[in-house]
Formats: structure tokens, C-alpha cells, sequence
């Protein structure tokens, strides 16, 4: 019985020979860069390894260590979440209602709109423009503006300034934030079946509150769940602006985040057991939201 | 015969999937109150504002003589526009140790050999993904599906290590390997995939058609609005790389690092800088114009389904 199953298997493999061959180029260095990574995190989480002598074992040591020595983790957390629990859901919440409105645009103002909202996130390294803006001296525009207005005298120092430099790198991702998540927005409201609409009209939809919650979001249901991983997994990830905004490190850690923490301990420090821990709880934030997440995201209008 | 069986094929297909538009926009349905609409566009127009003008700030930037970059009031606009930043800018470049062609020749060559690896690469996989039942297909997808729910920081140090291992520190392959096996790339292709006809590999099939050539020859030409997703999408990533903190030498460095130095190079520099932003933004974005209406129409199918 069991070698029955196991002959049909191996028949099926064999008979799928050409699926793997065409699968194993991409699969053999997916496997390689993504998934044994992942692995090998997880393994060295739980070491001491510093690149040059051998992993030794150390147990929970690493993970105690961050959770209950590492002050500057524990900072880095907060920021973290706080960056995730409001670019994360205001970026999704804009990405969606901005191609809403755009969508019943013309076609030629729709594609333009879409250029504009869209450019931010795909103009590359370009968020070093608001450090000319939130530049210290008094040509910064944010500066020179409340100067003019007369509502400062003199020039703040915002990015050196603790209590505005979250608020400023959360501005930053969210303007950075339209990205393939909005995209797939646009393309899934034009989709939806404009059949739809009319039919529930006549079923006795009486506005657009309604319209929107009884058809147009279970309609795009996938797209909905799609865009919510983008942008999640984006809103947890954020390293690059606080870097280049608040520097490195920010001024009392003020915008250090579990990623920038991690590119601490494993470039520069060379704490690879330490880094690996780091990178295992953020792997687990991560994944263990979105997945979340997505079970409540299947009940969208239901 | 052959030949011709795939070629109806191909050309039945040739505007390929229609996104389902239909313009009845009608009488029938309900309209918004036009408070509701002018609440609306007004939050169209603050949010347009707060995403444009800041990137045009750095266009009108590049073209402000040095006096106006530190004129106070700050301005948004420009008065006497000049190319001088520009000149400034070649200047530069040409005392700079390493020649800065070699900059642009390391961006290029990383962008063009990820770009085209990638795309063959992740539309050969996703094809069986998307067409063939094999045991292990959805096992594979889920972990593809999983891998979009990280960053890549995630694997950082490991990557080192396997690069290391593999020999491919500081050389330009550290960055294009691992850009092979990016995985929105292969999701989103076999998203897209999946609404080919199995009608259109079948007749293929019965022509005898081997499974190598179906894909080449009749799944490929069809995905193309999918080819420009990925390669709009790769192009973004690797335009912008600054070689992952995976390549040292000096002449294997990328234009953003080498225009990093630039904008970071203070006040003597911030004409010269804003230059060289506004010529390394410009670039994806204007292939964005261009690649626009397929792109939207690959993402019509990038959905996740229960």
C-alpha cells in the first residue's frame, strides 16, 4: 500500500520532469538567497559568531539579551511599531482611496494623477530632498516658511531635534509610500464589473458608502489582500530614510528601528548571533502580522 | 501547419486579456451629493501637492543659480533659470580618481544583466507554477507568497555569507544573483500567467510542441505587459542599489554612490548635487510614463486569492 503511493509520486515527479527543469534556475537561487537565509538566521540566533571562529551554541542567550539588556532594542521596537502602526495602515488607507477618487477620473487625468502619486516611491534615493527641506539652517523651506510667517525667530534644528524627528520620518515613508500596493488598487477597480454597480442599484444601494462596502471591496477582495502585505511589509522595514534623515545613529536613538539596529550589530559590530536574533524577531513581527492581517482582510464585506 | 496554428493563436491574443472595461458607466447608477465630491477632490488636491512638490522643488533646484539655492526666503520656483549646475557637474565629474563612465558603466551593467536574468528566469518558473500540476506546486508558491511578507534586510548577513562562500563579494554578481530570484518578480508573473488560455498550450501541445517551446514561443509573447511589471520593478531596485554593502572596490561602485557623494558634498556642492538628482530620478520615472497602461494591466491580476 505504501509503496503504491510512493511508485505513484515518483511517477507524477517523473512525468512533471520539464515543470522542474524550467522551475529549478529561479528555484535553485530562491532557495539559495532567500529561504536558507532564513535558515541559517534562525540557526545562528541561537549562537555566539563573530565571523572569524565557529558558531558556538549559547541558547536563548541572544534573545534574553535583547528583550531584557538591550535598552536601545527595546527603543528601536517602539519606533518600529509605532513607524508600522501608522504608515502601515494610513499608507494602505491612502493608497486605496486615492485610486478610488482617481479611478473615475478621465483616462488622460487618471494616468497623470497616477504618474504623480506614484513618482515619490519609484524616483529612487530621492528622499534626501527633505533634508534640503527640513534643513537646519534658514534656507531649509521649512525653516525660511515659519521664519517668514513669523511664528519662529529662529531656525530649528528639526532633524537633531528628538521630538520631530518620528513625526518628519513618518511623513517621509508616507510619501514614499504609493507604491506597488496603490498600482494594484488602480488595476483592481478597473476590474470590477461595472455590471455590478447597476445591479445594485436596482437591489437598492442608496450611495456610495454603501456601493463601496457591498461591491467594489469584495469584488477586488484579492487585490485588497495583495496591497496589504506591499504595504505592511514596507512599514515595518523602515531603514534607509532614518538613515539618511536622522542619521547614524540618530540623536539618542530617537529614530533607531529594529532594522537599522540589526545593520548595526551585523556590519558594523560583526555580532552575526546577535544580528541573526535581531533579524529572527523582526522575520516574526513580519510574517506573523501579515498573516494576521490576511484573515481579517477575508471578511471584507461579508 | 505548425506554424500557422500558433500563429492564430498568437495574433487572437495579440491585445492580450482586455481588462474588463465596460463604459456603461450609467444613468442607473447612484450619484455622490456634491459635497461629497468636493470634499473629495479637495483631499485630491492636498495630498497631490504634499506628493509633487517636493520633486518639484528638486527639478526647479537643479536649474537655480547657487545665490538662489541660498536665498532667503527660501523659494520653490526658480527666477533665472541656468544650466550652470549642470557645467558645475561635468566639472566634477571629470577630476573625479575613478572616470565617472565607469560609474555609470557598473549601474548599467548591474541594472541591464539583473533585469534580463530575472525576467527569464521568474517567467520560466512561473510558467509550470501558473500551467502544470506537479507535486510540490503549491507547497513552493506558499513559500514564494511567505518570502513577499519580509525584507530582504532580513537576510542580510546570511547573504553575506552564501556570497561569500560562492566567491561573489565585491565582484558586480553579488548584486545581480540574488536580483535573479526576487520574488514579487515570480508572483506576479504567475499572477498574470495564469489567465493564458489552456486552450491556446494545448493546441500548441497537439502540434507537438515541446513544453520549452510552448513557453518560449507562445507564453512569453503573451506576458509582455507582465515583462514590463518585472522590469520596471527590478529597475527601481537595482538603479537605486549602492551594491548592498557587497562590493568595496572603488571602480565596481554604482552612479548612486558615487552621486551620493556629490549631494553629500556640502554647500559647495549643493548646485552639482541637485543636478545629479534630478538626472538619476528623471530616469525611472520616464520609464514609468512609458510603461504605464501594461503595468497597471499586470497588476489586474496581482491579487491573492483566499
Amino acid at each position: 500500500m505504501h509503496n503504491t503511493w510512493w511508485a505513484m509520486k515518483w511517477h507524477e515527479i517523473k512525468a512533471s520532469k520539464h515543470s522542474y527543469i524550467l522551475l529549478a534556475p529561479y528555484m535553485i537561487l530562491f532557495m539559495l538567497f532567500t529561504v536558507l537565509p532564513v535558515l541559517i538566521s534562525i540557526i545562528l540566533s541561537f549562537t555566539y559568531f563573530n565571523m572569524l571562529e565557529f558558531p558556538r551554541f549559547v541558547g536563548w542567550q541572544n534573545y534574553t539579551r535583547l528583550f531584557l539588556e538591550d535598552d536601545i532594542f527595546l527603543t528601536a521596537m517602539k519606533n518600529t511599531l509605532l513607524f508600522a502602526a501608522i504608515t502601515g495602515p494610513v499608507s494602505y488607507l491612502a493608497c486605496f482611496v486615492f485610486a478610488w477618487i482617481i479611478n473615475e477620473l478621465s483616462p488622460k487625468l487618471r494616468a497623470f494623477l497616477t504618474l504623480v502619486f506614484y513618482a515619490p516611491s519609484i524616483s529612487g534615493n530621492v528622499y534626501f530632498i527633505w533634508l534640503m527641506i527640513f534643513s537646519g539652517d534658514r534656507y531649509g523651506i521649512a525653516n525660511g516658511l515659519l521664519i517668514k510667517l513669523g511664528f519662529i525667530l529662529e531656525p530649528i534644528q528639526w532633524l537633531k531635534t528628538e521630538a520631530y524627528i518620528l513625526p518628519i520620518i513618518i511623513l517621509v515613508q508616507l510619501w514614499l509610500s504609493l507604491g506597488t500596493g496603490f498600482l494594484a488598487f488602480i488595476a483592481g477597480l478597473q476590474t470590477v464589473d461595472k455590471t455590478l454597480y447597476e445591479a445594485g442599484a436596482v437591489d437598492g444601494i442608496r450611495n456610495r458608502w454603501q456601493e463601496l462596502w457591498h461591491i467594489t471591496l469584495p469584488s477586488m477582495r484579492p487585490q485588497l489582500m495583495f496591497g496589504a502585505v506591499i504595504q505592511l511589509t514596507t512599514s515595518f522595514a523602515v531603514a534607509d530614510v532614518s538613515i539618511a534623515l536622522a542619521g547614524f545613529p540618530s540623536v539618542n536613538y530617537a529614530a533607531e528601528t529594529i532594522v537599522t539596529h540589526l545593520i548595526d550589530y551585523g556590519t558594523t559590530r560583526f555580532e552575526m548571533g546577535f544580528a541573526s536574533a535581531i533579524a529572527t524577531v523582526l522575520f516574526i513581527i513580519m510574517v506573523g502580522t501579515n498573516l494576521i492581517v490576511q484573515k481579517l482582510l477575508q471578511k471584507v464585506g461579508e | 501547419m505548425k506554424v500557422e496554428t500558433k500563429m492564430t493563436g498568437t495574433r487572437a491574443l495579440s491585445r492580450p486579456f482586455p481588462l474588463k472595461f465596460k463604459l456603461r458607466l450609467g444613468k442607473k447608477r447612484v450619484n455622490r451629493s456634491f459635497a461629497g465630491t468636493f470634499f473629495l477632490f479637495l483631499l485630491l488636491s492636498v495630498f497631490g501637492a504634499f506628493m509633487a512638490l517636493p520633486l518639484v522643488y528638486a527639478i526647479n533646484n537643479a536649474f537655480k543659480p547657487l545665490d538662489e539655492i541660498f536665498l532667503f526666503p527660501p523659494t520653490l520656483f526658480v527666477r533665472n533659470p541656468t544650466w550652470n549646475n549642470f557645467l558645475d557637474l561635468m566639472n566634477l565629474l571629470g577630476q573625479s580618481w575613478v572616470p565617472f563612465s565607469r560609474y555609470i558603466f557598473n549601474t548599467v551593467f548591474i541594472t541591464g544583466a539583473g533585469i534580463l536574468g530575472h525576467v527569464i528566469l521568474a517567467s520560466a518558473a512561473a510558467y509550470p507554477l501558473a500551467k502544470h500540476k506537479f507535486p510540490g506546486k503549491s507547497i513552493l508558491f506558499t513559500i514564494v507568497v511567505l518570502s513577499l511578507m519580509f525584507t530582504p534586510v532580513v537576510t542580510q548577513t546570511p547573504n553575506y555569507m552564501i556570497l561569500s562562500w560562492l566567491g561573489m563579494i565585491d565582484t558586480y554578481w553579488a548584486v545581480i544573483v540574488p536580483a535573479f530570484a526576487f520574488s514579487l518578480g515570480l508572483y506576479l508573473m504567475k499572477q498574470f500567467m495564469e489567465q493564458i488560455p489552456d486552450a491556446l498550450l494545448e493546441a500548441a501541445k497537439i502540434d507537438g510542441a515541446s513544453e520549452y517551446r510552448i513557453f518560449w514561443s507562445v507564453v512569453m509573447p503573451n506576458v509582455k505587459p507582465a515583462w514590463l511589471t518585472l522590469i520596471i520593478l527590478l529597475f527601481q531596485m537595482l538603479w537605486g542599489s549602492d551594491g548592498n554593502g557587497f562590493i568595496y572596490s572603488e571602480q565596481l561602485k554604482s552612479l548612486h554612490y558615487a552621486a551620493n557623494q556629490i549631494i553629500l558634498g556640502g554647500i559647495a556642492r549643493a548646485g552639482a548635487g541637485a543636478a545629479v538628482a534630478l538626472i538619476l530620478m528623471s530616469v525611472p520615472i520616464t520609464l514609468f510614463v512609458f510603461a504605464q497602461s501594461r503595468i497597471i494591466e499586470t497588476m489586474a491580476t496581482s491579487g491573492m486569492k483566499d
